[in-house]
């Protein structure tokens, strides 16, 4: 069984990386998303020093979103989302594969390049290992509380901007402890109150998160 | 509790029930307001700007009140397959979005005199907002799908999932304000509430409690009729028109 989740994981990983251009894409918006910043506030570096986090946080939510609707989309157009409801694997399981393979080709691309767009922003010395550190412990939440939302809204025509007003305000913890750990790190304060919460939110979601997909898939297929 | 399940003997006791329901929501808005407006003595501080707590804190509880009664229909109805209490979780999001957004709007209010700003991201105030988005995306859920009973089961996937998140939401507001502001600027251990203004504000509470109970109920009511009307007119066979 878990060598089905680990097949569809490949499959979905290999899909995407013959596809290409969906998860370069992503890595573009985020990073457009976060230059549109300093033309938006002015380029004075203590500015942009003390939004850098919070900036590189809300660009990589957004971006974690804007990937979400084609999570169940094409295997929805394909006819393999009914194959997989209907195969002796739980349909929570290949929510959870799905929404790690998600999490391989969205987030994963996104935390390589956020050092990056963290120099753009003059993001203190202090604050890059805890960038990375809370970016690797909380996007998988995204990626899971998303797969929510994109099972929710995988048979709707419309379903792109529902799903960011349902699922954007799931995501303001994440964002919450994601932030106030890299800021105390760089403040020389104890953070780690902040990653065990985080880590915390993370593992609840990707307790609880599954389950409710696999319902509103199978209400949607219905 | 199938019982209940039926749309004709919902329709046939509420009628009965809803005069007296009405009649008492009147009866207690009266009071509440006699209480609340000239019987409660004014504060030494505030002066009589605070009496606007008497519409602030009962909006604010019924916008909880109202995510809580959705939650609960909807497990009932999407674990039963109850009908009614998909009807009712439905009936009853925009009553609990309009006392979100009237919570909201008096806070902003009373804020402007007290704290000389109408907006602050005070933990209360940003769950309150966060409470409207959670009430916006629920009606959202059942305007875009048309299959009613389709809607019914993702709406309450949605309103359960949000019940979940909307604690640890609250939970997460409360840490990231506390480490921002470590002096909140709205302190309620000051002036402790006594006397007629206790009677007032909770006249009030039960006033607000009733006319939620009343307009969810016409609202149910007129959810059914819609629900016939389509029926009947697909029967004729000159279909939705």
């Amino acid at each position: 069984m878990i060598k089905l989740a680990l097949s569809i994981i490949m499959r979905d990983v290999s899909l995407s990386l013959r596809h290409g251009s969906a998860t370069t894409m992503v890595v573009g918006f985020f990073i457009i998303v976060v230059s549109m910043f300093p033309f938006a506030i002015g380029p004075e570096q203590n500015i942009l020093q003390r939004i850098s986090v919070g900036v590189i946080w809300v660009a990589a939510l957004l971006s974690c979103l804007l990937s979400l609707d084609r999570m169940f989309q094409t295997d929805y157009e394909d006819g393999s989302l009914d194959q997989f409801v209907l195969s002796p694997v739980p349909l929570e399981l290949v929510v959870v594969a799905k929404s790690i393979a998600h999490w391989l080709t969205t987030s994963l691309p996104l935390i390589v390049i956020a050092p990056i767009l963290g120099i753009m922003m003059n993001l203190p010395n202090e604050g890059f290992l805890p960038l990375i550190y809370t970016m690797l412990i909380g996007t998988p939440a995204l990626s899971f509380i998303g797969g929510i939302g994109a099972s929710l809204t995988v048979t709707l025509r419309r379903g792109g901007v529902l799903l960011s007003l349902l699922i954007l305000p799931l995501y303001i913890p994440v964002l919450i402890f994601g932030v106030l750990a890299v800021k105390a790190s760089i403040g020389g304060y104890d953070a780690t109150s902040h990653y065990l919460l985080l880590l915390g939110f993370t593992l609840f979601s990707a307790a609880i998160a599954p389950w409710a997909a696999a319902a509103a898939i199978r209400s949607g297929l219905e | 509790m199938h019982k209940f399940a039926n749309p004709a003997r919902f329709m046939r006791l509420s009628n009965i029930v809803l005069p007296w329901i009405t009649g008492l929501t009147i009866l207690l808005f009266a009071l509440g307001l006699y209480y609340s407006l000239i019987l409660a003595p004014e504060d030494y501080q505030m002066g009589n700007t605070y009496r606007i707590i008497f519409v602030h804190v009962p909006a604010a509880y019924m916008a909880q009140f109202g995510y809580g009664v959705i939650a609960v229909s909807s497990a009932i109805g999407f674990i039963w397959k109850h009908p009614l209490a998909d009807q009712a979780a439905r009936a009853t999001a925009p009553i609990g979005a309009a006392f979100t957004a009237l919570a909201l709007l008096t806070g902003s209010l009373w804020g402007k005199p007290m704290w000389g700003t109408y907006w602050i991201w005070d933990a209360r105030l940003t769950s309150m907002l966060i409470l409207f988005f959670l009430y916006l995306g629920y009606i959202a859920v059942w305007q875009a799908i048309e299959d009613q009973v389709k809607a019914a089961k993702i709406a309450s996937i949605v309103s359960l999932v949000g019940l979940v998140n909307v604690i640890i939401i609250k939970f997460s507001v409360d840490w990231w304000n506390t480490l921002h502001q470590p002096a909140t600027l709205m302190r309620m251990d000051g002036p402790t509430i006594g006397g007629n203004m206790l009677i007032a504000l909770l006249l009030m509470i039960a006033a607000f409690n009733m006319f939620f109970v009343a307009v969810l109920f016409w609202r149910i009511q007129s959810l059914i009729l819609q629900r016939r009307i389509r029926s009947l007119r697909l029967q004729l066979g000159g279909g939705l028109g």
